[in-house]
């Protein structure tokens, strides 16, 4: 009983920090139908800017609003090679993640992997040193979970004020948002810096979390996020009173759930990437059935 | 019996400054290659305030390139044009929009499929202004959208919270063309509007157009495929032919125009092209 308590832990806690991720995958994939590959590099952005930071002395909620900052530059520039300069929406996440590979070694200076074990983090400074006995046992999933409802929530109001509202409808019909007098170009750039931002924010906190940084932590990134909004949005979009937002967010920790499963089940680690993208072409295809489904019982309604 | 030319021009609408003057305008496509298609050369078009302008002609006679040229779509190759007294040939579509509306053929372009009735009118209620983190929709207008739609008969006002991409083809055409008059604009285009729906639709929106437009005074170019709304409906009646005008009739003289007529001049030029045997 006790390891399958730590195991629940452990799925929601990465589940709640992947999942501020996968509702920025949700932000470009879903809402503006832009397949992002930047993600792949703005993850370990937000990861390796963390460490720096932080060994530099820099407040750890500070860290986590620059590293979002930054995340949301480099999804700019992805904007701005797709709409400025007419790079198609594949490669222009492709030259963004490739070139952030050099600026987050750069960041690292020059190494792989840079730790900052005891160093302040939010996970043992303010909220959480308020925390006592069971609940600072607790603290990675307290804090984890409130940054990740805190973002959801946000989130949620966002999308019904007239910049969220005109978000969602430049991925369905550019020429409405034209005839609105607003460029439709402005409003992707916009949405792939959000999307961007949070991939850059979840890595801060995973960086945060383990103490660590590195470079190497981008890797399926793109593949984990969209495969958890396909399995948030397959299972529970259908249902009306749950937001899109959390459905993603629990997408994220069914998803999680399914990596520890296999590996509780003996598969070995390196297969972990295989299995991140068998679960991605199982998630899809499962999506399409439902949704035909769906389609299907509506038609006949 | 009051002639259909005579109910959209008042005197005062008339005005010698037109609303739109097209200058000189050139246009060819896929320039210097085998597939060369000279659109325009030095086209001429003025509308005057208030007027409501009915543009026909054949497939590829220039209709939908003059509006796209209008509309900042496409660039021109060479000319200029002015609204209202101002040259816009360096604005982009999206600044254009702010004060040209436009309704297009295919319905699901106009309002936003994924939200609803509502957010979609409260959308366009905010045109010209900022679009910041400001509440989307506000309460206090709802009753005023509800007031909008009571008129079109369609039963909108009873779904407001329903997405649009749930509509039939002939309300979304309708809530397009209230959304794009919603705010003042000084010109309306007509892109075929209702080219794309089944008879009774489109009769339905003819009609709502000409109530926005007698309503609001617009000056209103409008492209049809349908000789009968050109001849039924508007002030000034063109007919395009490979990128010239061959008529343009107001007054009394577009009053006493017919379908009739239009199709004789059809037939004249079909024959001058060497398809009439």
């Amino acid at each position: 009983m006790d390891v399958f308590m730590r195991l629940l832990v452990n799925v929601l806690e990465e589940g709640f920090i992947y999942g501020l991720m996968t509702m920025g995958v949700f932000i470009t994939y879903s809402v503006l139908h832009f397949p992002d590959l930047s993600v792949d590099g703005t993850f370990p952005l937000g990861a390796c800017l963390t460490a720096a930071l932080i060994n530099a002395g820099v407040h750890p909620p500070a860290a986590l609003a620059i590293a979002f900052a930054a995340g949301c530059a480099a999804g700019a520039v992805t904007g701005f090679l797709h709409v400025k300069l007419r790079i198609t929406d594949l490669l222009s996440g492709i030259l963004v993640m490739t070139a952030l590979w050099s600026v987050n070694l750069v960041i690292l200076g020059g190494r792989a992997v840079l730790p900052f074990y005891n160093k302040p983090t939010v996970f043992n400074t303010g909220i959480a040193s308020l925390l006592s006995g069971e609940l600072y046992k607790r603290r990675v999933l307290i804090i984890v979970a409130a940054i990740a409802i805190a973002i959801k929530l946000l989130l949620d109001i966002y999308y019904k004020t007239k910049s969220g509202l005109l978000l969602r409808a430049v991925g369905d019909n550019a020429q409405f948002v034209s005839s609105q007098g607003v460029d439709p170009g402005g409003m992707k750039a916009l949405g792939l810096m959000l999307g961007n931002g949070l991939a850059a924010l979840s890595g801060s906190v995973l960086a945060q979390q383990a103490e660590s940084a590195n470079i190497q932590s981008g890797t399926g990134m793109v593949v984990m996020g969209l495969a958890s909004v396909i399995i948030g949005t397959s299972l529970l979009g259908g249902v009306r009173w749950i937001k899109a937002t959390t459905a993603v967010l629990f997408g994220a920790i069914i998803y999680k759930a399914a990596l520890v499963a296999a590996m509780q089940l003996g598969l070995p680690t390196n297969y972990l990437k295989l299995l991140m993208s068998v679960l991605f072409a199982a998630a899809l295809m499962a999506g399409k059935t439902l949704d035909g489904r769906r389609a299907h019982g509506k038609a006949r309604r | 019996m009051e002639k259909p030319a005579d109910k959209y021009i008042a005197d005062k609408y008339i005005n010698e400054n037109p609303m739109v003057r097209m200058a000189g305008i050139h246009k060819t496509f896929n320039r210097d290659s085998v597939n060369e298609r000279i659109v325009f050369t030095d086209f001429n078009l003025s509308i005057r305030r208030g007027e409501f302008l009915s543009v026909v002609g054949s497939n590829g006679s220039g209709k939908t390139t003059m509006l796209n040229i209008l509309c900042g779509t496409i660039p021109q190759d060479g000319g200029a044009i002015e609204v209202s007294g101002a040259n816009i040939d360096r604005l982009k579509e999206f600044e254009r929009a702010k004060f040209i509306g436009r309704v297009f053929q295919d319905p699901s372009k106009g309002t936003c499929a994924s939200l609803t009735i509502l957010e979609n009118m409260a959308l366009a209620d905010n045109k010209g202004r900022p679009y910041l983190l400001g509440r989307g929709v506000n309460r206090s207008r709802a009753g005023e959208y509800r007031a909008m739609l009571e008129p079109l008969g369609l039963g909108l006002e009873n779904q407001m919270h329903v997405t649009v991409g749930s509509l039939s083809g002939g309300q979304r055409q309708a809530l397009a063309l209230l959304i794009c008059t919603m705010t003042p604009i000084d010109l309306l285009i007509l892109d075929e509007h209702t080219a794309s729906l089944d008879p009774r639709s489109s009769e339905t929106v003819m009609a709502l157009t000409e109530r926005v437009v007698l309503d609001k005074k617009l000056t209103t170019l409008m492209v049809t495929h349908n000789l009968r709304f050109a001849v039924d409906y508007g002030s000034r009646l063109l007919m395009l032919h490979q990128g010239v005008p061959v008529v343009d009739v107001s007054g009394a003289e577009r009053s006493a125009y017919s379908v009739d007529d239009l199709l004789r001049k059809f037939n004249e030029i079909s024959i001058a092209d060497g398809n009439g045997i």
